[in-house]
């Protein structure tokens, strides 16, 4: 197998790593924001920000088209004032990948902390803690297990995302072509080694996940 | 010891909704607020504790106001120095007795470890003979363990008054009785200020140096159980 595959792979683990990390932090703000403070609206935010699970992921990449492109209200603006361009290039597809997965920590991190009894967190404020306190030492800890996965399941999303990221990257060997999208164009390219390759190579990444999910997962029974 | 309290809180869910107007002054060193379950007790208490932040009103301790509408105050709760037992106790679950106990020594960002020591720390570990469960969870504690974690924690940073939301209800009958002598004694020994609110008389007859009846969302005058006569107190010690 020639190099570029591996270059595939790299840049594919780059944008989910990415596209985790930003989910992670995004997802449990918002889901801390939905699940314990009352406003106006929050159940029409929460139904926007769950959009891109329902929505086609091309009516989402054609959205972020709209927003980021060149000629876009935000793309036009990150252009004209940093020269910044997000069409086809990784940071694009990272943003596609992000805002696809986010349905799933946010999903996971409201229901997460939900279920973390507000009694602990009031416990917590009468013996003296401030709020940044309750929340890093009561309110994480109580729901980190449902947002740990949330976080496996935006990598493994972010992992084989194609549709959005194949409309607002593109399919650049080497520089914005992940393994879903090279798959697709090696089968259309009657590649066949190359596909097969690629198709093993992604099941075993996405088995190393699991794997490695199962090991960072708190076990609940388990006695110190 | 004194509490002023002058409140008014109107709580909503869904379709009901419950005014809590309740006015009193608690002086006795013991003072029990005594009511059936849905009188407004509870958020009487998480009131004076600063977890409830009520409508109106004014809340003082011995003449410190801690919340009073008109005049914009309303201290945190964390910075009231009241500790507070919880109904079912609210230990946390992931940390061990020990660390439950240090829980409020240190007010950062970081739980204390596992082993944490100090004076403190071992003084209440050895006074409520939980030294032989110190690295045990909650869940693997006995009711009466359990309790004495929860008083250990809130009496650990020498609170200036202590809060007791129905301390018994959640222990087995027959523990009762002996938890009523056991928190007695400790209460005697360490002389610290109490509010407990109860619906159970027995608790009224230990405990009521002062007694309050709470019904509907306000004090009342009379009794709220008249076949028990709260005045004649019994005592085992």
């Amino acid at each position: 197998m020639d190099s570029s595959v591996w270059i595939t792979l790299a840049l594919t683990l780059k944008v989910a790593g990415w596209a985790t990390a930003i989910n992670a932090v995004l997802g449990v703000a918002v889901g801390w924001l939905l699940a314990r403070k009352q406003f106006i609206g929050r159940e029409f935010i929460d139904a926007v920000l769950t959009l891109p699970l329902v929505l086609p992921p091309t009516v989402m990449g054609y959205y972020l088209l709209v927003v980021v492109g060149k000629r876009g209200w935000l793309g036009a603006w990150l252009q004209g004032s940093f020269g910044i361009n997000l069409i086809f290039t990784w940071q694009g597809a990272v943003i596609a990948a992000t805002i696809v997965a986010f349905p799933l920590i946010l999903k996971s991190a409201r229901t997460a902390f939900e279920a973390v009894d507000p009694q602990l967190e009031k416990a917590a404020r009468v013996l003296g803690l401030g709020e940044w306190a309750v929340f890093f030492r009561v309110t994480l800890p109580m729901a980190w297990p449902g947002i740990l996965a949330g976080v496996l399941l935006v990598f493994a999303r972010s992992l084989g995302e194609f549709g959005a990221t194949l409309m607002v990257a593109g399919s650049i060997p080497g520089r914005t072509q992940t393994l879903s999208i090279a798959v697709y164009e090696a089968v259309q390219a009657g590649q066949d080694d190359t596909a097969n390759f690629l198709v093993v190579l992604t099941s075993i990444v996405c088995i190393v996940v699991l794997l490695a999910a199962g090991r960072l997962a708190p076990r609940p029974h388990v006695r110190s | 010891m004194s509490f002023d309290v002058d409140i008014d809180k109107t709580v909503r869910s869904d379709q009901r909704s419950f005014r809590l107007r309740v006015r009193f002054r608690a002086s006795a060193k013991r003072s029990v607020i005594f009511g059936p379950s849905g009188a407004g007790k509870s958020l009487t208490l998480q009131a004076l504790a600063g977890l409830l932040t009520p409508d109106s009103g004014r809340i003082a301790f011995d003449g410190e106001p801690l919340f009073d509408k008109a005049a914009g105050i309303d201290v945190p709760a964390r910075a009231r120095g009241f500790g507070y037992l919880f109904q079912d106790y609210a230990l946390f679950p992931r940390l061990n007795v020990r660390q439950n106990i240090a829980f409020g020594l240190n007010t950062g960002l970081r739980n204390p470890s596992s082993r944490v020591s100090g004076d403190a720390v071992e003084r209440w570990l050895d006074a409520f003979e939980l030294g032989e469960v110190a690295s045990q969870r909650p869940a693997e504690l006995s009711g009466g363990q359990r309790q004495r974690t929860a008083l250990a924690r809130a009496l650990v940073h020498s609170p200036r008054a202590l809060l007791l939301d129905e301390p018994f209800s959640a222990l087995d009958p027959e523990l009762r009785d002996r938890m009523r002598a056991e928190l007695d004694e400790l209460l005697q020994r360490i002389d610290i200020p109490v509010v407990m609110i109860t619906h159970d008389p027995e608790d009224l007859a230990w405990f009521g140096d002062e007694a309050l009846y709470l019904r509907d969302g306000a004090i009342t005058e009379a009794p709220a159980v008249p076949e028990r006569r709260v005045s004649t107190r019994v005592r085992a010690i």
